[in-house]
């Protein structure tokens, strides 16, 4: 079998797969997914390197903004772009967050259009909804982008997903699918496992609201279903369902830390500033109000169902990483 | 018969409610955790009827008309008047409907949008099955054959000065169409003896300056009204109404509906009010 190559008996070629922000765990689970299960061809695209991949996934270290990530594209055979590349640190500069984010992505849809990618899939988030103390309990994909309102640091995450949204209304010819993922939980560094990681984790006194989980091999599941042919649009995926903030604590034996919430911003901005805790305090309003999605969107149109249970969900976060 | 006596007849009169039980029987859509999708926890409703049970029996002594009109299941909606400044009717409503007929049930009144960023109250409401008065939490637990409780006149109603007492204010007119869509039976309500849980005045200047709704104060210290007086409160349940039609329908439409359901509710007043011999006992 030559490098790069793998036969399926369907397929003249094997169809190849431009995968961004494959570096992260998370990008390692999809990579695999799409590879092993699904005998994609792999080209990755992230600023990091890709640590232990196989010999027949290419990767390009490459920022998203310059031009060598054109020539990634330019061959023209590329038949999907998975976009997990969206910057998410919260200890990185505004300014420069941004730019990776809205720069990087513009141009990722400027190169799919240019050399006809058929199939551009975004794991944008349902956190774009932003948690309110006014939201219904169970947000539509046709509710308002309202995160940015309260925190402007969500503003990257809304305006990628509006820049995708307008994307797909534009490019007739290329399927587009925006997946807004729940909480995604597992063996992987993101927001919401990091902080179900800390021993005591921070909680609002008088607060807590009921959240929504989903597995990481779920969400996997839910972009192999997107890449299917003649999938395009909106979707919330949705975990196995949706409990209290203080039971997701207490099934992993968190005892939190409650915080008065006037003081409450102040307190963790000083904390992180400080280096001694790394809760992203644009994220506060997670751990007060309720911002939960309704998925029957994609378990009608895409066959979405999470494989994994609530416990085994939540207990994910203690898988080694 | 002295004081002591009339007060310990009035306590041996209430009847025993088992309360473990009737919380072990009410039907309740709960996951592994024990938890429904909008929060509601069987744990928290024993607890919270402990309380409520003592406000229904012994502090408001209520009485409940009509009770066999209560649906013992599927899809409903309770309309009420609303009044008293302070939303005790709310909680005498959903008490006796999980004390009264032979199948609790547990009702799901809706809470202002303020709620859910009060410390505590943000998810104490929500265990016991309160939710925030939107029309898509509304049409999702009528799906799922829940009873939802609708205050037309909203704050308009509760917060009415003691001499509009009794009369009315204009009723809203979504939970008409949400029955429209839903299928669901309208069962009207008449509270009597909230209006004068804390008789107010509103003080117009004062709720400007302030930039609230209305600013009551009432005739006894500390003036405004922290806690209800223990007025006995009589509540009548009407036959349920089935409305046919089309949600978007235009106003007049609906509009034809919604008075039906108000002056249906109007005459129960009356009712209540020439029935009702002293408004403490």
């Amino acid at each position: 079998m030559s490098s790069g190559e793998v036969t399926d008996r369907s397929l003249p070629r094997s169809r190849k797969v431009v995968i961004t922000g494959i570096s992260g765990r998370f990008g390692h689970i999809v990579a695999r997914r799409l590879h092993h299960e699904l005998g994609w061809q792999i080209v990755g695209l992230d600023r990091r390197p890709m640590h232990g991949r196989p010999k027949d996934i290419e990767h390009h270290q490459v920022d998203l903004r310059s031009k060598k990530a054109r020539d990634v594209f330019r061959a023209g055979d590329v038949d999907a772009l998975v976009h997990l590349g969206v910057m998410h640190d919260p200890r990185a500069r505004p300014a420069e967050l941004y730019s990776w984010n809205i720069t990087g992505t513009t141009k990722l849809l400027e190169y799919c259009q240019a050399y006809r990618v058929r199939k551009v899939v975004l794991v944008s988030s349902a956190n774009v909804y932003g948690p309110r103390p006014d939201n219904p309990q169970f947000l539509t994909e046709e509710a308002p982008l309202l995160a940015a309102q309260r925190f402007p640091q969500m503003r990257d995450l809304v305006e990628i997903d509006h820049l995708v949204s307008t994307f797909l209304w534009r490019a007739a010819a290329t399927e587009t699918v925006i997946l807004r993922p729940v909480h995604i939980v597992g063996p992987v560094h993101n927001a919401p496992s990091n902080y179900l990681r800390i021993d005591r984790p921070p909680t609002l006194l008088g607060f807590d609201p009921m959240v929504q989980l989903v597995h990481v091999e779920d969400v996997a599941d839910a972009i192999t279903l997107a890449l299917s042919p003649d999938r395009r649009g909106i979707y919330n995926i949705t975990g196995p369902g949706e409990v209290p903030l203080s039971a997701v604590l207490k099934e992993l034996g968190r005892l939190p830390r409650s915080i008065p919430h006037p003081v409450a911003k102040p307190i963790l901005s000083m904390a992180f500033r400080l280096g001694i805790s790394s809760f992203p305090v644009a994220e506060l309003d997670f751990i007060r109000y309720v911002c939960m999605v309704d998925g029957r969107r994609a378990a009608a149109e895409l066959g979405f169902r999470p494989r994994h249970g609530l416990r085994e969900t939540i207990r994910a976060v203690l898988e080694p990483a | 018969m002295g004081l002591l006596d009339r007060l310990r007849q009035l306590r041996n009169s209430a009847p025993d409610d088992d309360i473990d039980g009737r919380t072990k029987a009410l039907v309740v859509h709960g996951n592994e955790f024990g938890y429904d999708p909008f929060g509601l926890s069987r744990e928290s409703v024993r607890t919270a009827a402990m309380i409520s049970r003592w406000l229904y029996r012994h502090y408001f002594r209520a009485q409940a008309f009509g009770v066999e009109h209560i649906p013992p299941s599927g899809r409903v909606i309770l309309v009420s008047n609303h009044s008293g400044q302070l939303p005790f009717d709310g909680l005498v409503i959903g008490s006796a409907c999980f004390l009264e007929p032979p199948q609790p049930r547990l009702v799901r009144a809706m809470v202002e949008f303020f709620v859910p960023t009060v410390p505590f109250a943000s998810y104490l409401f929500s265990r016991w099955g309160q939710i925030t008065g939107t029309p898509e939490n509304c049409r999702r637990l009528l799906s799922a054959e829940e009873a939802v409780l609708v205050f037309p006149e909203g704050a308009r109603g509760i917060s009415k000065p003691f001499s509009k007492r009794y009369q009315l204010a204009e009723f809203g007119k979504g939970f008409l169409r949400l029955a429209l869509e839903t299928g669901s039976p309208i069962v009207p309500i008449a509270v009597i003896g909230a209006e004068e849980q804390a008789p107010a005045v509103n003080i117009k200047p004062l709720a400007k300056l302030l930039r609230t709704p209305a600013f009551p104060i009432v005739p006894y210290p500390p003036f405004i009204a922290p806690w209800p007086l223990p007025v006995k409160y009589r509540l009548y349940f009407g036959e349920p109404i089935y409305f046919t039609g089309d949600p978007d329908d235009d106003d007049e439409i609906l509009d034809d509906k919604v008075k039906q359901v108000r002056n249906r509710i109007q005459s129960m007043i009356h009712v209540g009010l020439r029935e009702r011999e002293h408004v403490f006992w």
